[in-house]
């Protein structure tokens, strides 16, 4: 069986975002890093190859982005990918997530996978809803925000926390299933598997190589518009103690304490 | 112009999502300024009084759809898309909740929409609905339009206020054949608590403990810290609650409580929405964090940047030694 992992690049979390008041689109031009939460799916996914449990032959990466993302891609690899797909196109810039959904879907057709695995939410974006949309397009069931995972035959028992507390709901593969970060703890990459990552397959495809319509996507197929961008109401700076001395750090948070009466 | 759909999820037993109720009343106010009908859709459980005080909150008519299950999106993704279509309503919109999310992410794939989640507000212009939503950190927000109907709107967890209206609504029953991929997924158990059952949203002063106290055996220090504290408890993220290391009884954010103490002690928290979302109302925020550029300092009244292993044991002494 095949897993595909659906990862992302996002700015490096240490670097201001912006957005770029032309096209009102994210500024990705600054350093970047694959998506935190999705090297969990990647760790989820190289684990299921490295157990008994499912018969994986094959782990691949899958992303959409400009040429940059193939960073992102290596890094999959790096962590135990044993290839990668990587959508790239400039009819694709400006989808939002109906748009890139339907993209993604269709790069995912091509793979035909008995599971997809990917990050719960993106580091940049913070939308929680691209498994989703997915799963949808795919026909197939799917669930967020998945802490445990259990094979029993060809189901997948998953575990989430939701409104009334924990879930576990049974998925008959081939599924989609999105992870937080409770479910595992990623591995750190060799500097064997890090030098290797560029020698494994990275197949890029156009949006004409798997069967999407140019007008589907991008900003002719997005169905939301940013009218505007507006500031939020300013807020006053909180005070920073940079803690150098704890003994005073400590006089300094009772007294800020006292100062207003919470204590 | 069609109306808005709402969702309005339960805990199985028709008790309704207070986030749900929000929505509702948001709706109702929304519909009657694009001078259209707002309506809810509930699945399973749900008796003829529960459906009908649904009518409370301002909307005329409640769909049902008793065979479907409750608590799993793809059904009601096939509910919601059927009466959206027959009916024509221009709208969908959902409290904050993971499951409004992956309901409205469904929709989006299912009836080719636009999609807007974490929305903090919703306007009325030109006779369309715009959402606002923030983004990169709160530091903007964005006003989002639709281009097509139906428009998705996932609001942000007590994003919109729930008021009462009085009134009792219609109730619809409707049947809906469930897309095959729907029924591949299957509750085995709902809502189970772990954890002991404490109380947090009766405490004057809460210390949320994150990920960066980095083991269960961290959380005994916020326990030390907030019994120097008159009438202090300990509350949790959503991390640490998924690794077992605190009751979810006692987990702040999007799938757990919302709080407003006088003051909330965030150590080792870095801030992410989801946690924001359910304290940022407090009175005060303190913040004790290795990391300078966690979120959490964006909204932090007071931030302290350094080892909360340090700093946490010797403030509960000097408060301690304070009360005598």
């Amino acid at each position: 069986m095949k897993i595909c992992v659906l990862v992302k690049e996002v700015p490096d979390a240490a670097v201001q975002k912006r957005i770029d008041p032309q096209t009102m689109r994210l500024d990705r031009s600054g350093e970047n890093n694959l998506n935190p939460f999705d090297t969990h799916a990647i760790e989820a996914a190289v684990r299921f190859k490295e157990g008994d449990e499912l018969p994986v032959d094959e782990v691949v990466a899958v992303t959409m982005g400009p040429d940059s993302a193939q960073r992102a891609l290596q890094k999959a690899v790096a962590l135990g990918a044993d290839r990668s797909v990587h959508l790239c196109d400039d009819a694709l810039l400006g989808s939002d997530v109906c748009a890139t959904g339907k993209a993604l879907a269709k790069v995912l057709e091509s793979e035909n996978p008995d599971l997809v695995l990917l990050g719960q939410q993106s580091d940049d974006g913070e939308c929680y809803t691209i498994g989703a949309v997915v799963a949808e397009h795919l026909k197939m069931p799917s669930l967020t925000q998945v802490v445990g995972i259990e094979v029993e035959g060809d189901k997948l028992k998953c575990e989430r926390q939701a409104e009334y507390g924990y879930d576990t709901v049974a998925l008959t593969m081939p599924a989609v299933i999105s992870v937080g970060d409770a479910i595992n703890e990623p591995r750190y990459p060799s500097l064997k598997a890090i030098m290797g990552a560029k020698k494994k397959p990275l197949d890029t495809k156009a949006i004409g190589d798997v069967g999407i319509d140019a007008a589907e996507v991008g900003d002719t197929g997005s169905k939301t518009t940013v009218i505007a961008l507006n500031e939020p109401p300013a807020k006053e700076a909180g005070e920073i103690i940079e803690d150098e001395d704890t003994a005073e750090t400590v006089e300094k948070i009772v007294a800020w304490l006292d100062e207003r009466k919470l204590i | 112009m069609g109306g808005i759909l709402v969702y309005a999820l339960h805990d199985g037993e028709g008790n309704f999502n207070k986030n749900s109720l929000g929505a509702l009343s948001e709706a109702t106010s929304l519909a009657s300024d694009l001078g259209a009908e707002a309506a809810a859709v509930v699945v399973g459980n749900v008796s003829d009084d529960q459906a009908q005080s649904l009518g409370n909150y301002g909307v005329t008519k409640v769909y049902r759809a008793s065979d479907v299950p409750e608590g799993l999106a793809q059904p009601i993704v096939d509910v919601m898309a059927k009466i959206i279509q027959d009916d024509g309503f221009s709208y969908a919109l959902f409290g904050g909740g993971l499951l409004g999310f992956e309901i409205g992410a469904g929709l989006t794939a299912r009836l080719d929409a636009g999609v807007t989640m974490e929305v903090t507000s919703v306007k009325v212009a030109d006779g369309k609905l715009v959402s606002e939503r923030p983004i990169l950190g709160d530091s903007q927000i964005a006003d989002v339009g639709y281009v097509s109907e139906p428009g998705i709107i996932i609001g942000r967890l007590n994003a919109f206020d729930v008021k009462e209206s009085g009134g009792t609504a219609e109730v619809v029953d409707v049947n809906v054949e469930l897309s095959e991929w729907s029924t591949r997924a299957e509750m085995i158990t709902r809502g189970e608590q772990r954890g002991e059952d404490v109380d947090i949203e009766a405490a004057d002063v809460l210390i949320g403990g994150g990920r960066g106290l980095g083991s269960a055996e961290g959380f005994d220090a916020c326990e030390e810290l907030a019994g120097a504290f008159p009438n202090g408890a300990v509350a949790a993220t959503r991390a640490v609650v998924d690794a077992g290391w605190y009751p979810y009884a006692a987990q702040i954010g999007q799938t757990g409580k919302t709080v407003a103490p006088k003051l909330y002690l965030a150590v080792g928290v870095s801030g992410a929405i989801q946690h924001k979302v359910g304290m940022q109302n407090s009175e005060a925020i303190i913040a004790i964090n290795k990391d300078a550029n966690a979120p959490i300092f964006e909204f932090s009244d007071l931030g302290v940047v350094g080892d909360l292993n340090k700093i946490m044991p010797k403030l509960t002494e000097a408060l301690k030694a304070r009360k005598g």
